[in-house]
């Protein structure tokens, strides 16, 4: 006997426990098969771009950090950078390493949230809360540096706020000590658990092409197989002078760009951001930590569009000034903009548990989306 | 690829197409430069020009970087990044259009898939149209949302679906 | 606790089962996940192994139809603030709103924006403030306790010739 079904339209979010924010899909559904998966948007559209026309360009720095909160300093770093380049100011060196300092501590911090709240929508509630705890600890570390436990404001236009407390460079090193094996840790939990590898191997597959038509950036870009990181291939600041990997998707779980690709890619990222860290600490030379700039900031009649690596991958700024101490617009061309607009070519055949996993393998964050 | 080499090479695909080559703005001291250089083209022409600038081998721009909108109070600006991997050269567009209510122009979603939520942005905030596209309408703001905000003569309405919009002050 | 109404008279021992029924209450304050910002990590924070939001009874539900508490963690947008509604209303009595952070207080940060709310209660009455841009998690364990000391004031039951005592002492 034949069953007669018909499709169900039905409603995820945007309050939902896994909706990493607040982010409302539509869903066309015949039973657990689903036919389509509209995303909707703009429930975080906080209007930060409009606020960039009314602040003036230091005094908008706070407003960057909400930008992405889970990769503050990066947006913090990429806006200064951006004024900074249109204002033709030279920072320090010492300024320079002192960021990307800050970016890196900001990285591990942000992939562990990614791969916690990941094992977390698939069921795994344990990890996440060993990456809550070890969240904690580099919390505190990052507190003593700039004063924030999660919007930090430490970047300046000229540098940064704040230099490094006495001995705060040890007491770094001793938590990546300790950190680094428990990397280890979350590999036996996650990375080597058969359930993981079957819930995430040939989810979700995005092929290179697809993911250069998109515009996927960072580890979604390179978990589908190019190898490609701003930090390497087009670098900024004092990347030139640091030796680390750039992980990229193998395929090992199935197929080529699929889900457990992308989150493999995150889990290699945080042990090069620990060598990273090492490294900077080592080269880090003695001098100011910023440089005297006028206190209303007017940059020459021009637009700039800077681009860094953060966490989430490629975050743009395009700065548009008129030649007064307020911008004329400014623009951030985020990853998980783009990453959101793949969900609904992605998911067609897919089931409803396996769209949860796509989603957290994305690793999208709802304030970069709306901004 | 240089920018003056694009532009000669783009020349040659559309004669007769005012292609214009502006240079990004120096620092008034050192006169280094420290804008960006841009082409600007016309905007009835901007999928064609894309379409070149995706496919032929010696330009290969296969990613859209971003695609934004400026209001310059007299003209609405929109801006393309283009980038290409496989060359690693990345390149400014502009395209010049009047600043009214019917500004509109012709959309890129067939050339960078990306387009399509972009450009929904842009109609979203500036109310610039885009022909062709296949789902023209909000993406951040509710459906029923009156103005578009990031035009610089926005004015904020006084209250939305009986919420008011602005918080008496503690201190009176 | 209603059924109890018929049975006991209003006497001494009416106070001690308030006490008993607030206590019981109090101990287990079950929150909605409700994180729409940074304050939203924050939450999680608080919820985590450090400063641990269990110890209290609390546990984070994923239902309102499950939960007592509403902990309204982050900035509060006109597209948001109607399903914001729906979901207060989804609540069963009694219930109980925690406004955490700036954003959630009075639009914070946000003052300037065209499309955020100015304050979750212009649209849900507000138990607790809770300020902080973001609250630490000891500001926020802060706020909870305010809430079971303001739970332990209340009067549930209703007196003997009907009239029903205020919920405030």
């Amino acid at each position: 006997m034949e069953l007669n079904t018909e499709e169900m339209l039905l409603n995820m979010g945007p309050q939902h426990p896994s909706t990493h924010g607040v982010i409302r899909f539509v869903v066309k559904t015949d039973g657990e098969v689903m036919s389509a998966a509209v995303p909707d948007i703009g429930y975080l559209h906080r209007s930060i771009e409009k606020i960039a026309e009314k602040a003036t360009y230091n005094g908008f720095m706070p407003w960057t950090d909400r930008v992405d909160y889970l990769a503050a300093m990066n947006c913090n770093v990429a806006y200064a950078m951006a004024v900074e380049k249109i204002a033709g100011i030279e920072i320090s060196r010492r300024a320079e390493y002192l960021r990307v300092i800050a970016m890196e501590l900001n990285r591990i911090i942000s992939h562990l949230l990614a791969v916690g709240s990941l094992g977390m929508d698939i069921g795994a509630y344990t990890p996440f809360v060993h990456a809550l705890r070890e969240r904690e600890k580099a919390n505190d570390l990052i507190e003593e540096l700039c004063g924030q436990r999660l919007t930090y404001n430490y970047a300046r236009i000229g540098g940064v706020i704040y230099d490094m407390t006495p001995n705060w460079d040890a007491k770094v090193l001793a938590f990546l000590e300790q950190f680094e094996p428990l990397l280890n840790e979350f590999d036996r939990l996650l990375t080597d658990a058969k359930i993981l590898k079957k819930r995430l191997g040939g989810v979700g597959v995005v092929t290179a092409e697809e993911a250069i038509n998109y515009n996927l950036v960072g580890p979604n870009l390179r978990g589908s197989g190019v190898k490609w990181d701003l930090r390497k291939d087009m670098p900024y600041s004092v990347y030139p002078e640091l030796d680390f990997e750039v992980p990229v998707g193998t395929g090992e779980a199935g197929v080529l760009g699929d889900c457990f690709d992308r989150y493999n890619v995150r889990m290699k990222e945080m042990r090069e951001s620990v060598k990273i860290l090492r490294q900077c600490f080592e080269r880090i030379p003695a001098g100011e930590y910023q440089v005297k700039v006028p206190k209303k900031i007017r940059p020459p009649a021009g637009d700039v569009y800077v681009r860094t690596e953060s966490t989430r991958g490629d975050l743009g700024v395009y700065l548009v000034s008129d030649g007064s101490d307020k911008a004329c617009r400014v623009k951030f061309r985020c990853g998980s903009f783009n990453a959101m607009s793949i969900v609904e070519k992605i998911s067609r055949g897919m089931m409803v548990a396996d769209l949860i996993a796509f989603i957290a393998s994305l690793d999208i964050v709802a304030p970069e989306i709306d901004r | 690829m240089t920018l003056e080499q694009i532009q000669k090479k783009l020349a040659e695909f559309y004669k007769g197409i005012a292609i214009e080559l502006i240079e990004g703005v120096k620092h008034p001291v050192t006169q280094a430069q420290t804008g960006d250089s841009c082409l600007v083209v016309p905007a009835d022409k901007i999928k064609d020009i894309c379409k070149t600038l995706k496919t032929i081998e010696q330009f290969s721009f296969d990613c859209l970087s971003n695609l934004t909108a400026v209001d310059r109070k007299d003209r609405f600006e929109v801006v393309y990044h283009l980038f290409s991997y496989k060359h690693r050269h990345s390149l400014t567009l502009k395209a010049v259009l009047p600043r009214d209510d019917s500004a509109h122009i012709e959309t890129v979603e067939g050339v960078w898939s990306c387009a399509n939520w972009l450009e929904r942005e842009v109609y979203d905030l500036f109310g610039i149209k885009f022909d062709n596209h296949s789902d023209l309408r909000r993406i951040m703001l509710p459906d029923d949302w009156i103005g578009h905000p990031l035009r610089k003569d926005y004015k904020e309405e006084e209250d939305y679906h009986g919420i008011s919009t602005t918080r008496p002050p503690l201190l009176s | 606790m209603l059924t109890l109404k018929n049975k006991l008279p209003a006497s001494v021992i009416t106070t001690k089962v308030d006490d008993l029924l607030n206590w019981g209450r109090a101990s287990s304050l079950w929150y909605m996940l409700f994180g729409l910002a940074c304050c939203g990590i924050e939450m999680m924070q608080t919820g985590g192994p450090r400063a641990d939001l269990d110890r209290f009874g609390s546990v984070p539900r994923a239902s309102p139809r499950q939960s007592d508490l509403m902990i309204v963690a982050g900035t509060l947008t006109y597209k948001m603030a109607l399903r914001t509604k729906v979901l207060y209303d989804q609540m069963p009595e009694p219930k109980y709103v925690i406004s955490m952070g700036s954003c959630a207080n009075c639009g914070g940060l946000f003052q300037p924006a065209y499309s955020v709310v100015k304050g979750v209660d212009k649209i849900i009455p507000v138990d607790v403030y809770v300020p902080g841009c973001p609250p630490r998690p000891e500001a926020l364990t802060e706020g909870l306790l305010k809430i079971q000391q303001k739970m332990r004031r209340e009067k549930f039951l209703v007196s003997k010739d009907g009239k029903k005592d205020s919920l405030v002492a």
